[in-house]
């Protein structure tokens, strides 16, 4: 079991990698021993995430270099910089691990059925697995170029399934988007690894922030790193891709593709926070982010208010809630030079915003999942061609009912948790920030309001008259998702004691990552 | 399809270009190449034939279901190899030493020696193999694109 | 004759080829000269990691038994490889995906063969 827990973080890559590949031969034989496969190994992997979030939260960062002789022997004898591909698991990685192998196994048993019409099934699962064993590269790496790989991975492979329904044109188009704008954001990153590489011949993480200087090169490259991943993350105004891509995809790939841009965003905190750490003009590039956060949130529920398609309605708040957690990272980030500041509420704003990740994590793939079931049942996504619809889908209108006071911060649904949060240590910094939130979310519920009267409520339309519940592996999906959310409400501060403030304290540490990779060499 | 003195050409000089191929695929720790590379040069051997030949033609003989299986078992190889380490680390390069593959090159110049590398050679070969597949079907399906008929599934 | 060659010159050719493919690929409308523009790219990126190797009068690092003086940088030969191989996958991709949006819409015209809006 010790063993186990030390080769988790490849074992974490390696079995949706392993997976994948062997879906195809066995799918060709079997139908349900693929399905088997696909689930057994995504609850595998959920179990080992929890571990691992176990050992860690006792024990402090896990390092992991592969082909050495021992997994932490990160700098061998007679070198003086680590020379292999070192994966470092912090308090802040495993957070994200959490999320997405927990979406991923919600997506993968809600694929079951939603997709249960279409050819080609085999290559969907080998599709989403090497989606999975991506996103979970890119959270647990310690080297930028092994980042560059996985998101270049995730990235095709995500394309690929947006695309996957081709006798549609619109998910064409949709991938397409996403391809171009996924292609053109990994080449700048490519471009800002070479930047760095050719200054400091380094390409570790924590080897690189112990050296780096604030030259002309290294700007260059922060910016474009930083440009190149909030393309990734949908922040206004380089979202225009965001709600195309997202409406036309099969529903649970939305979910997944969701929790991949809240890990381009985690790729962007672990640039800013770590790689750079304090030589960065902390309080500029902080500005810069929390007024583009502020104009995501605005813009996202500006434009949902007038939506007819609910997937795009749906995307469109994602982009608005992705805005809260850049403005909370964004304050954090804005005073960490500033040692008391941060620890009055610079350490509770990042804790706001982390929080924030992990309830969106959990209540928007639950939208977009009663989004694809609305499509399953009725066979379109528009919103004024729907009515009626509480009558048959008891289940769905109930989830709907828990995520519409999720995303629009009710007490005492996670999503007021992590809201009060943010609104409490944001107003400190600059009171327009908490102001804004409460205008947004006031305009959030108002907007959801409008959509569950037209899709659920009113009278029975005829032409739905043979519809029924949605079937039985969709209800579980979205149950998985909402006891996530009944969790979090009934236990908040324990898990902000457990997960999000040693997340924080993490990302705010820069220390303790370098020391995890160089050792004791000063 | 192309006339006979291209189809008879291309036919005698398939063999030559998968030779090549395979060489650099196997030579890849010694010489630059190695598993993208030789796999490229076997794919564009295929390309040749597409030309030569119509894709109808082709399609008889590279069949999707054989394609499909090289490319899981050349991607299920590399895994594997990664994981039969795992008693140490992953990636681990346990053959240094044994007798497959395990010898230690000879300090100084000279001509490589074929039987060094450990777990590198069995990589390499397993990522042609994926290369191979998995490029061959890009382009077939493209060419059968191209000729109006639709992709089998 | 090399010495007149000046050293920064192939950082100038890579300079050069991300400035041209980021003007094809904001203000052309054929998909294809897209997917063209978005290939530059990456080859102009790929130059720009060899170029970043190149030590002055350096050999290539093959030896067991070194000669003495610089040797030219191994890592972003790896780098530049991998890149290319993902370049590759990528743009088979995008391809594929062109040739279907063909097949609905019958143009390669952006403007033309967009349909969602606002």
């Amino acid at each position: 079991m010790a063993s186990l827990i030390t080769h988790s973080p490849i074992l974490i890559i390696a079995i949706p990698l392993a997976a994948a590949f062997l879906t195809l031969p066995i799918g060709m034989a079997s139908k349900k021993a693929r399905n088997a496969l696909v689930i057994v190994s995504l609850t595998f992997v959920v179990f080992l995430v929890f571990a691992l979030a176990r050992d860690i939260a006792i024990n402090g960062i896990h390092v992991y270099t592969l082909g050495a002789t021992s997994p932490d022997l990160t700098i061998p004898t007679g070198f003086m910089v680590p020379v292999r591909i070192i994966l470092e698991v912090d308090g802040m990685s495993i957070l994200m691990g959490i999320i997405w192998s927990i979406v991923a196994l919600a997506a993968a048993i809600f694929s079951l059925s939603h997709i249960a019409s279409e050819t080609g099934q085999n290559r969907f699962y080998t599709l989403l697995l090497l989606m999975v064993a991506g996103g979970f590269g890119m959270m647990f790496t310690g080297d930028l170029f092994n980042l560059f790989v996985f998101l270049e991975i995730t990235s095709i492979s995500g394309a690929a399934l947006i695309a996957f329904r081709t006798r549609f044109a619109d998910t064409q188009e949709g991938g397409f988007k996403y391809i171009v704008v996924s292609a053109i954001a990994s080449l700048m990153v490519l471009f800002a690894i070479g930047l760095l590489y050719g200054q400091y011949n380094l390409l570790n993480i924590g080897a690189l922030a112990q050296v780096i200087q604030y030259t002309t090169p290294d700007k260059i490259a922060l910016a474009l790193l930083v440009i190149a991943f909030t393309i990734k993350a949908g922040m206004v105004p380089l979202h225009l891709w965001l709600p195309d891509a997202y409406s036309v995809a099969p529903a649970s790939i939305t979910g997944m593709l969701l929790i991949t841009s809240h890990t381009c965003m985690y790729a962007a905190f672990r640039v800013c926070f770590t790689l750079y750490g304090g030589m960065l003009d902390t309080p500029v590039v902080g500005w810069i982010i929390i007024i583009f956060g502020l104009l995501s949130m605005f813009v996202g529920v500006t434009m949902a208010l007038s939506q007819k398609d609910v997937m795009r309605f749906m995307s469109y708040h994602a982009i608005s809630q992705l805005g809260y957690m850049w403005v909370g990272v964004g304050v954090g980030l804005a005073v960490l030079g500033n040692a008391e500041l941060v620890a009055t509420y610079g350490r509770d704003a990042i804790s706001g915003g982390i929080f924030h990740i992990l309830n969106d994590g959990m209540y928007m793939p639950l939208l977009f999942f009663i989004g694809g079931a609305l499509f399953h049942c009725t066979g379109t996504r528009d919103l004024t061609k729907m009515g009626g619809l509480a009558h048959k889908l008891k289940w769905t209108t109930m989830l709907f009912i828990i995520g519409t006071l999720c995303i629009s911060g009710i007490p005492p649904l996670n999503g007021f948790s992590s809201k009060i949060l943010i609104y409490e240590n944001v107003y400190r910094f600059h009171p327009i920030l908490t102001i804004t939130g409460i205008i947004v979310s006031i305009l959030i519920l108002a907007s959801f309001t409008k959509t569950f009267h037209s899709a659920f409520m009113g009278a029975e339309l005829s032409e739905y008259k043979e519809v029924k519940e949605v079937p039985r592996s969709m209800i579980i999906a979205m149950v998985i998702l909402a006891a996530g959310i009944v969790f979090i409400t009934l236990f908040p501060s324990l898990i902000v004691n457990w997960t999000i403030h040693p997340a924080a304290d993490a990302l705010i540490d820069q220390g303790a990552y370098i020391n995890a990779v160089t050792g004791a060499i000063p | 399809m192309l006339t006979k003195i291209v189809r008879t050409v291309a036919n005698q000089l398939i063999v030559f270009i998968l030779i090549f191929g395979l060489y650099v695929i196997a030579h890849g720790h010694l010489t630059p190449g190695g598993g993208f590379q030789g796999g490229a040069v076997i794919v564009s051997g295929v390309v040749m034939m597409l030309v030569a030949f119509s894709s109808q033609e082709l399609k008889k003989s590279l069949r999707e279901r054989v394609l499909s299986i090289m490319e899981s078992t050349g991607a299920l190889i590399l895994i594997g190899l990664s994981l039969a380490g795992i008693g140490t680390v992953f990636a681990y390069n346990f053959l240094v030493g044994t007798p497959i593959f395990g010898r230690i090159p000879d300090f100084g110049p000279g001509p490589g020696d074929f039987w060094t590398g450990g777990v590198v050679p069995l990589m390499n070969l397993a990522v042609g193999l994926k290369v191979v597949a998995g490029l061959s079907a890009v382009v077939l399906a493209l060419a059968l694109f191209a000729s109006g008929e639709e992709v089998e599934e | 004759m090399m010495e007149h060659i000046p050293l920064n010159f192939p950082f100038l050719a890579a300079a050069l080829l991300v400035g041209i493919s980021f003007y094809i690929i904001i203000f052309k409308r054929n998909l294809i000269k897209l997917i063209m523009g978005i290939a530059m790219m990456a080859s102009g990126v790929n130059l720009f990691l060899v170029a970043l190797g190149y030590r002055a009068g350096g050999g290539a690092p093959i030896y067991t038994d070194a000669p003495e003086g610089p040797m030219v940088l191994p890592v972003p030969q790896a780098l530049t490889l991998t890149s290319i191989v993902i370049n590759v996958a990528v743009l088979a991709l995008m391809l594929t995906i062109v040739i279907r949006i063909y097949r609905h819409t019958g143009s390669l015209d952006s403007e033309k063969s967009r349909k969602m809006k606002g």
